[in-house]
């Protein structure tokens, strides 16, 4: 059998558990407009009524399971939709973070001397900045447009990705077989593809995982506070925000989204916990 | 005669290795005398540290003992209960590692660690026992005695550091301590005086040992009996002259015939002719640490030529200003009659081709993630623009070349073993078609038996291909073996080059006298003889140029 199906099959409960998480929490964001009942932005009803929990709820057809939020809006759907917002934003800027600070940090660690020196500095000054607050001050000044979203989240976390490729990068470099790859007259590029990417992998797509949480999170703590995703977007931050005064009523809907946001985070890290766990143990056998 | 001290009935331990329980010692027998000293030697993988530890009632992680019995002065040490163990541990059998480096804590200073075991085991006060630390150095030859305990053991030699676990292990005087192959990592000059300081100390104090180890040579020395293993097996027990002498069991004698290599030379064309010429290099690590002064050497086309010193003689570093890896800061390399240029960086790909080198570890030098047949594919790719079938045609060629065979194409470097691993970094060197090849050290991680047949296809290839080598080696049984040239190098410069057999009778250079007499020869009665010579030596300076 395929090794890689193999490990699948062998996992522990909670690896699996964390995979149903997320691989639902995908089906729901690419198949969101055949799963959700109403569209995102259609106003069903009067504003928090209950959910299927509740008996007195006004009915509607089809019914709205989770009730409505703060404008009348079917909770539910928002929920589908802002799975697919927030967690697809969230790839996105994941995977560029890694494009460059796997590129830079390989090339730091390859190259070494004043190219390393260069980088490295100018990375320890952006991480000096506490994010958040770097975040907030160029997004109000560039406006909140979804790609300068992406681009600003994804720089700012690109320093932390080029910290730990350039630290596994550099154990990787000095072993002689990237010697006999500099020797035999290989390119840059080659050595950094062939030689250094496949042995560093294991840490980096852990790193990724984690990675993809922070992002998560952190876009939905910005739109929490009005500069992520703009309305009537769904997006599960803002979502939280929106009803969040609901919670002074005692009323359930704003726990929903976040909710959402704890579940898949856990789901994420439950994965991640199993590769990390996996990659130490080939470490120790070898 | 009294009861033995030791006696280990039908013992099995398993070890878990992909998924399964194998066995790894089955069913062995032996029995220790007061004050007598077992040799057990063999390959790795024959379990002969497994049960030298197991005689101590444990089992590595991963291992278990599955059945017989380890009867330990009448104490079963495989029922006995974890309690009943630590008082025997470290107090009646004790244990030296291989490497006393790493066995040592780099924290403290060395008499601390000295003291721990007699302290905790309330065999002795701390006053006394730091007494005893200064007696049992004494008696192992350490230099300054009394105050050698405070340094840390960073501020000591390897074989001083050595010396000094020999001593803790001996700090309770136990009845039995086993030695795990302490002289392994030493250069070869060092080896004799650990070798001696150990023969001595437990001769004075009258404890039994078991000596485990690869090298027959060294074993013979300070052995009563040698019990030789194979695969976990017993192959035969013996007094050392009858196992050294008149072995009984065709393995022994392959074990006995390994250091001599038979060199077989065929006509190359152009023999002779230089190809490399190494021409006043000094170089240097940073800008202070010299490491190379005014080294040259010459090496001709279809010859080996051996490189030998110690540890720390610059032998690595020639190999890396040669390659490139270590501009020079002074003089020149030809190849050709053509100058290098000092960094591979700016050397043109054509010349890169045409030197190749050769790992001492086959496994940091192999692409865990790549497969054999794109490690050894990669070079024909890049020099000579080999592509799909055409490559492969090659590389199948290459691997058959180096006795493996084209079922080894799809495999990882992991699913190799260590002389296998050797083999295919040969191959991918030999797909360069270099003129010359550089090997550094290239069988000093191997087993003896492993390393005789890569010895012998490296001779082969060279009658087949008429390559060059540069051999690096500190083993000088391999130097006698396969060298046209030998170069003694010492603390950085050459001391002498030479056509091997003049360098190789008498008389030789005082630093080259010193190295080939610490060689080990299978002989019970030579490190008695070699001390003498050391003695010589000594008195007329050569030894003490060492610290």
């Amino acid at each position: 059998m395929n090794p890689a199906l193999k490990a699948l099959r062998e996992a522990p409960f909670p690896a699996k558990l964390g995979m149903f998480v997320v691989l639902s929490n995908i089906f729901a964001a690419v198949f969101a407009p055949a799963i959700a009942p109403y569209s995102e932005t259609e106003i069903i009803g009067d504003i928090w009524e209950g959910g299927f929990w509740d008996s007195e709820a006004p009915k509607h057809s089809p019914p709205a399971l989770l009730g409505t939020d703060h404008l009348g809006r079917d909770l539910f759907t928002r929920l589908i939709y802002g799975a697919r917002n927030t967690i697809g934003i969230a790839v996105v800027t994941t995977m560029l973070a890694f494009a460059i600070g796997i590129s830079l940090g390989f090339l730091a660690a390859t190259l070494q001397g004043w190219v390393d020196q260069i980088v490295s500095r100018t990375v320890e000054v952006l991480m000096a900045i506490p994010t958040l607050i770097f975040a907030l001050m160029v997004l109000s000044v560039l406006g909140t447009e979804v790609y300068v979203l992406i681009i600003v989240i994804g720089l700012l976390d690109a320093t932390r990705v080029y910290r730990i490729s350039r630290a596994v990068a550099m154990d990787v470099e000095v072993m002689e077989y990237v010697e006999v790859a500099k020797l035999r007259g290989e390119g840059l590029w080659w050595v950094m593809r062939h030689e250094i990417l496949p042995n560093t992998l294991a840490p980096l797509v852990a790193e990724f995982g984690l990675r993809f949480c922070f992002v998560f999170l952190f876009i939905a703590s910005l739109s929490f506070l009005g500069l992520g995703l703009q309305p009537p977007t769904a997006d599960w931050g803002s979502m939280v925000r929106e009803n969040a005064q609901g919670i002074t009523f005692g009323i359930v809907i704003p726990l929903l989204p976040a909710g959402a946001i704890a579940l898949l985070t856990v789901g994420v890290n439950l994965i991640v916990d199993w590769l990390l766990h996996k990659a130490s143990g080939i470490r120790d056998l070898e | 005669m009294s009861e033995p001290l030791l006696v280990i009935k039908d013992l099995v331990i398993e070890g878990f290795q992909e998924e399964n329980w194998n066995e790894i010692v089955k069913v062995v027998s032996l029995s220790l005398n007061r004050g007598e000293v077992l040799g057990l030697i063999g390959e790795s993988g024959a379990g002969k540290s497994t049960i030298g530890i197991a005689a101590m009632g444990y089992a590595r992680p991963g291992c278990r003992i599955v059945s017989g019995s380890i009867n330990f002065d009448g104490v079963d040490m495989v029922e006995a209960s974890e309690d009943q163990l630590k008082k025997i541990r470290g107090v009646r059998v004790a244990y030296v590692a291989q490497s006393a480096a790493a066995s040592f804590n780099p924290a403290h200073r060395i008499v601390r660690q000295f003291v721990e075991t007699p302290v905790v085991h309330k065999v002795m006060g701390l006053s006394q026992a730091e007494q005893k630390s200064k007696d049992l150095f004494k008696s192992l030859d350490l230099p300054n005695p009394d105050n050698i305990g405070r340094r840390f053991p960073h501020q000591v030699s390897g074989g001083q550091l050595q010396r000094a676990m020999v001593a803790m292990a001996m700090s309770c005087d136990p009845d039995l301590i086993i030695f795990d192959e302490p002289t392994t990592a030493l250069d070869v000059t060092t080896q004799i005086e650990v070798l001696a300081a150990i023969k001595g100390a437990i001769r004075e104090h009258d404890t039994a040992a078991i000596y485990i180890t690869h090298d027959l040579a060294v074993v013979s020395q300070i052995a009563d009996r040698i019990m030789v293993l194979r695969y976990g097996k017993e192959i035969e027990t013996g007094e050392t002259r009858q196992i050294i002498e008149n072995p009984k069991e065709n393995y022994t004698q392959d074990l006995l015939s390994v250091r001599k290599v038979h060199q077989d030379k065929g006509e190359i064309d152009g023999m002779g002719n230089d190809i490399l010429s190494v021409k006043n290099i000094t170089a240097s690590y940073g800008n202070s640490f010299r490491v190379l002064e005014d080294v040259n050497i010459t090496v001709t086309k279809g010859t080996t030529v051996a490189v030998v010193g110690e540890s720390g003689s610059g032998k690595s570093t020639t190999a890396r200003v040669i390659t490139g890896l270590l501009p020079p800061e002074m003089g020149e390399i030809l190849f050709h009659g053509e100058p290098l240029a000092p960094s591979f960086k700016d050397r043109p790909q054509d010349q890169l081709r045409r030197i190749q080198m050769i790992y001492q570890m086959a496994d940091v030098a192999l692409n865990p993630r790549q497969k054999v047949k794109d490690i050894v594919g990669r070079p024909l790719e890049l020099y000579f623009d080999l592509k799909g079938e055409a490559k492969y045609a090659r590389v199948k060629e290459l691997l058959e070349k180096i006795e493996l065979g084209e079922k080894y194409k799809d495999r990882f470097p992991s699913e190799l073993s260590g002389g296998e691993k050797q083999r295919v970094c040969i191959a991918r060197a030999l797909a360069a078609e270099p003129e010359l090849i550089i090997c550094d050290e290239v069988t000093s991680a191997l087993d003896q038996l492993v390393a005789k047949g890569i010895l012998k296809l490296l001779q082969d290839l060279q009658n087949e291909l008429g390559v060059s080598y540069l051999f690096i080696t500190h083993d000088l049984a391999t130097v006698k073996a396969i060298s046209d040239e030998i170069v003694v190098m010492y603390q950085g410069g050459v001391i002498e080059q030479g056509p091997r057999d003049e360098i190789l009778t008498p008389p030789h250079h005082d630093y080259t006298d010193l190295l080939l007499s610490s060689v080990p020869e299978m002989d019970p009665d030579w490190l008695d003889g070699v001390l003498e010579h050391r003695k010589e030596l000594e008195a007329r300076g050569v030894v003490s140029l060492r610290t």
